[in-house]
């Protein structure tokens, strides 16, 4: 294979798909019949010599810690000229993300099949839609954003001028996770841009094919300075000084990685999965919630951070409603749902294996339960007669399993709720507007949605994070601007009247203390206070 | 059980039953602190007096004057600040109720510095308090008078349990580190930032960290220098330099050089008279420590003012020094104290180079009386805030978040922004059970129809700036077409020209209402074809 001969992205893209067709592996990889190594892609444009493809077409995932230093290094110094900080320089780049999804959709819904077995239309609508929703709604609004905001001046800065001037970070690092591959670095990195940074991305090293794509892709769309995208080796990068770390994913290794940054003393955003819980009252239509739990739960086979995680039912409603989720399954994905095209496969042997013991050792199966470990395949699975003291109930699960607990009122669901760590998100079901009153006041969670799930996690005029152990910082939409810029406040003094400031100088005297006193009293009554100083 | 694990624990206890939680009780708290400061204000003035030999009218007008303006600010715009905050809706949210609602995060550990004891302490617990924390109050064990007042009066005022004073020393602060909090403020310097961060990472908080560094202050020769430098001394020599917002060194021009340090030396004598050793309003450094590590910062630099030292009592005089360089030894780290050097650049050019090469600092000060200037010092470098033409000022100013970045910092806080870092903005979908047909498009089995459905309701943010260029490229060829028709007419027929002008101009006229840009294009088009 050799290098790009064309410059058009498309054209060469295609070539590139035809080699990988025609050729049984050796032309792709290794060594050919000279005895001569011959380079994929990724790795020329590292500069490596030999390619460390490890076995036959299996794509070449590994950037190396140096690799990584040259690369930020190159980011910084075409951060510090300047080039990001136009408007235009980020508009232009924002389209070319819009346009890299539109021109290759078909690619990107192609190694999200390979890697999660993801539906098309899950793959285009809760990863390659909500990036573009976020890029336009960036290209619509940044000029707004980049404006300086004048804040409300008091009686001593009536003459100056008070505003806060957005500014980038510098370089960031994004960290995305293996749930939502695309959308975990691509969101992230539409507010890096917006806010006119520079980025290096990591995508999870579990989704072989989307990352090769994001690695080979961006660097035709968008600026080949400011954007990398490295191939595993995020441990040791993090290590590196960035000016912000941006990381979706699970505890321990946020954990990690934020210790990591304090080191460095660089700020992290950290959206972390945890177990979010799904109250369900006696008092509500179980039909329709049956299907949004159930739509919610076991979409991607169940790899979200943001899906509920189990289900805290009134003892009432309980058997209705796992007879209702029953029907929704039967109605989502047949009566097997291997054979379902709309159903995906778990990541990697490791999730599905722990998946599977969790699923076994836990309460009592009502739907579900079979595992095939060729496919990665495990069915939609709910659990009855689970405890607290369940091993499901004491990790983290990623897979397309739903416990269902029963409580007796909503006192106990919300004490329930908060005898565990905060979630990222909490949901509750219920046609009484008390009831949700109640479960939104005395729990804490990073975002709450009441008679629907995920969708609160969608919308770009919403931010979007955890609090506590789901992580720390926000992002979507403006809050994603905010977030990887400074708002570097400015007070512009003009040098006249120098007479009033004269109070604050020393000798301090008792005179001019009382006059200040009262000057500062004065403007509190007139709301805001004085600030002679 | 320790000391610090008891305290965490009660307040922890103590927040879960939600007693802190109601903006009555939020406002209680605030107003026993605003009554603690003016009762107690001879207590905080004798402590401070003894930490750091400032004088009573100097400790009230930096320390409790903004403090007592914060919590004011607060008691007034809490309901305002707490309450649900809407958010723009989509299609498929259009008859839900979507807003952000703050919420109290948990226990904050508030860590206090020692070079304002009351203010950099209070500052965050004022806001603490209005976002419905409970809060750990560790001031700094250097300044130990004021950490014993706080310790002792303010249970009097605030809740025991959930503000407790934690007092101790480096020990101590390790043991609280240790425990689980859900945010922690740190102020003070990078070192002790990066280690309490550390911490913090351990347990997943988040931290907000008021640090230093060194703040350039840059003087241009466009400006009145005498103002200038009466300013500058201000906000240098006041708490004896052991301000973190202080100008640490000054960047000027090699010909104004000798005039700032007249001028800087005239206001010395004026401020603090002719011998500051004796004069009650100038301070004294913290202890032993940082007087030798000050001592041996002034080696290798020439002396323009001042100088003058008595390790007894830790006293150095307001010190300029001249003809510094990025190497000298003073530039190698926060000064911290009345040391002011004068680095000489060519121009602005130069300063910013200057200033980009280093961390970045908590605040940037510029002198000039030229506008473009101080735009191009705003675009061209990166500091936590920038000032223009005054010193320290811009920590009073409520509305502008204070706070640094990178090297100085993160995080922010200051009147609503204090209050949104102490509170989790929670973000809110409230939605009914009806209108299930609606939802039909994202449930499996998923069809090309059902995906077609979606894109048109998901994907509702168009390109506007897109759809505008298209739009105006639709109309001005409209436009062109019907031009060049009518000066299809005017070509065949030459002697009625006059009839053409006037379909032009009707053309004009009509085209008025639409985007000024389209206008013009079509108003040269037609000046064109008048011209043919």
């Amino acid at each position: 294979m050799s290098s790009p001969q064309s410059p058009s992205p498309h054209r060469w893209f295609n070539a590139l798909r035809r080699t990988e067709r025609s050729s049984s592996g050796e032309l792709l990889i290794g060594i050919n019949m000279s005895g001569k190594t011959r380079v994929c892609y990724s790795c020329q444009r590292n500069g490596r010599l030999t390619c460390r493809r490890t076995r036959l077409g299996e794509p070449c995932l590994k950037t190396y810690p140096l690799e990584c230093e040259g690369l930020l290094r190159r980011a910084r110094v075409t951060f510090q000229a300047g080039h990001t900080l136009k408007e235009s320089f980020r508009v232009a780049q924002l389209e070319a993300v819009v346009r890299m999804l539109e021109e290759h959709e078909c690619d990107f819904v192609d190694a999200l099949g390979k890697d999660l077995h993801k539906p098309r239309f899950e793959a285009v609508v809760s990863e390659l839609i909500l990036v573009k929703n976020e890029a336009l709604y960036a290209i619509n609004n940044l000029k707004k954003w980049m404006q300086p905001q004048h804040v409300e001046r008091n009686l001593s800065t009536t003459l100056d001028e008070c505003l806060m001037v957005s500014e980038p970070l510098g370089v960031v690092f994004i960290v995305g996770t293996w749930c939502s591959p695309v959308e975990t670095c691509l969101v992230p990195l539409v507010g890096a841009i917006a806010a006119g940074n520079c980025a290096i991305i990591s995508p999870s090293e579990c989704t072989a094919h989307t990352a090769e794509l994001l690695h080979r892709l961006i660097p035709f769309y968008l600026d080949n300075e400011c954007f990398h995208v490295i191939l595993a080796g995020t441990r040791e990068v993090v290590e590196l000084k960035f000016d912000h770390v941006f990381f979706t994913g699970n505890r321990s290794e946020g954990t990690r990685i934020a210790q990591a940054a304090a080191r460095t003393l660089t700020p992290v955003t950290l959206i972390l999965g945890g177990k979010n819980p799904c109250y369900v009252d006696q008092d509500c239509d179980i039909a329709t919630t049956a299907q949004r739990i159930a739509w919610a739960r076991f979409h991607n086979a169940g790899q979200s951070l943001v899906a509920p995680f189990y289900i805290l039912c009134h003892t009432t409603v309980t058997a209705r409603l796992v007879q209702a989720l029953k029907c929704c399954l039967m109605q989502f994905y047949g009566s097997d749902p291997r054979e379902s095209s709309s159903y995906g496969r778990m990541v990697n042997l490791d999730i599905f294996n722990r998946t599977k013991d969790m699923l076994w050792k836990s309460g009592k199966v009502a739907v579900g339960g079979q595992v095939i470990e060729a496919e990665k395949y495990i069915a939609p699975t709910i659990l009855t007669e689970v405890t607290e003291s369940n091993p499901i109930m004491q990790q983290d699960i990623f897979g397309p399993v739903l416990p269902v607990l029963t409580v007796n009122n909503v006192d106990e669901a919300i004490a329930f709720i908060n005898k565990q760590e905060k979630p990222l998100c909490v949901y509750a079901y219920s046609s009484n507007n008390k009831v949700i009153t109640r479960l939104m006041s005395e729990t804490s969670s990073g975002s709450f949605c009441s008679n629907d799930s995920i969708l609160q996690s969608l919308m770009v005029a919403l931010p979007f994070g955890g609090v506590g152990a789901s992580g720390m910082g926000s992002y979507h939409g403006r809050y994603s601007f905010d977030t990887f810029s400074h708002r570097k406040s400015c007070l512009l003094r003009s040098t006249r009247f120098e007479c009033v400031t004269y109070l604050r100088y020393p000798p301090y005297e008792d005179h001019n203390l009382s006059l200040m006193t009262w000057a500062s009293t004065l403007s509190q009554k007139s709301q805001g206070w004085c600030h002679i100083l | 059980m320790s000391r610090e694990q008891l305290a965490v624990q009660r307040a922890r206890k103590s927040f879960q039953t939600g007693k802190s939680k109601p903006l009555e009780y939020r406002i209680h708290q605030l107003k026993s602190l605003l009554r603690f400061i003016t009762e107690r204000r001879r207590d905080i003035a004798d402590a401070v007096k003894k930490d750091l030999g400032k004088s009573a009218n100097g400790t009230e007008l930096f320390e409790t004057l903004g403090l007592e303006g914060e919590i004011k600010l607060a008691i007034e715009k809490l309901a305002e600040w707490a309450a649900p905050r809407p958010v723009e809706k989509n299609l498929l949210t259009i008859t839900d109720e979507v807003y952000v609602q703050p919420e109290p995060l948990g226990v904050v550990l508030i860590i206090g510095a020692w070079n304002y004891p009351w203010s950099v302490t209070l500052q965050p617990l004022v806001a603490a308090i209005a976002a419905g924390n409970a809060a750990i109050i560790k001031p700094s064990e250097v300044s130990s008078n004021s950490s014993k007042v706080m310790e002792e009066l303010l249970p009097q005022y605030l809740d025991k349990d959930l503000f407790p004073v934690v007092t101790g020393g480096v020990s101590e602060t390790q043991e609280l580190l240790k425990q689980k909090f859900d945010h922690v403020f740190y102020t003070g310097s990078s070192t002790v930032g990066r280690i309490v961060m550390e911490a913090a990472a351990r347990h997943l908080t988040p931290v907000t960290l008021e640090l230093g560094g060194k703040s350039p202050c840059y003087i241009d020769k466009n400006c009145d220098i005498s103002m200038a430098c009466r300013r500058i001394t201000w906000g240098k020599f006041v708490n004896c330099g052991q301000t973190c917002i202080a100008p640490d060194f000054v960047l000027c021009e090699p010909s104004i050089q000798s005039r700032v340090v007249e001028e800087i030396k005239k206001c010395i004598k004026e401020f603090y008279t002719e011998n500051p050793e004796t004069f009650e309003d100038y301070g004294r450094i913290i202890n032993q420590h940082h007087f030798k590590r000050l001592m041996g910062l002034m080696e290798g630099s020439t002396v323009a003012v001042g100088g003058g030292s008595d390790e007894s009592q830790c006293y150095i005089a307001p010190t300029v020094l001249q003809d510094v360089t990025g190497e000298s030894k003073v530039m190698k780290e926060e000064i911290f104290g009345p040391l002011l050097p004068i680095i000489t650049v060519s121009g602005v050019d130069e300063a910013i180079q200057f200033i980009n090469e280093r961390e970045k600092p908590l605040v940037l000060y510029v002198f000039s009386n030229d506008n473009k200037l101080i735009k191009r010092v705003i675009a061209e470098t990166s500091s936590g805030a920038l000032l223009a033409n005054d010193c320290l000022v811009h920590f009073t100013v409520s509305a502008l978040p204070f706070g640094g970045v990178g090297n100085s910092g993160m995080g922010c806080y200051h009147g609503l922004h204090g209050f949104n870092q102490l509170s989790h903005l929670r973000s809110c979908l409230i939605k009914q059970l009806n209108m299930e047909a609606f939802n039909n498009m994202r449930y499996p089995p998923h069809t090309d129809k059902k995906l077609g459905w979606a894109r048109f309701f998901l994907l509702k943010q168009l390109n506007v700036g897109r759809l505008r260029r298209m739009a105006l490229l639709a109309a001005l060829a409209g436009l062109a077409a019907f031009v060049v028709q009518d000066s299809r007419i005017s070509w065949r027929c030459w002697d009625e020209r006059k009839i053409a002008n006037d379909t032009g101009r009707s053309v004009w006229v009509e085209v008025c209402t639409e985007d000024r840009k389209a206008r013009q294009s079509c108003f040269c088009i037609w000046r064109n074809i008048q011209q043919l």
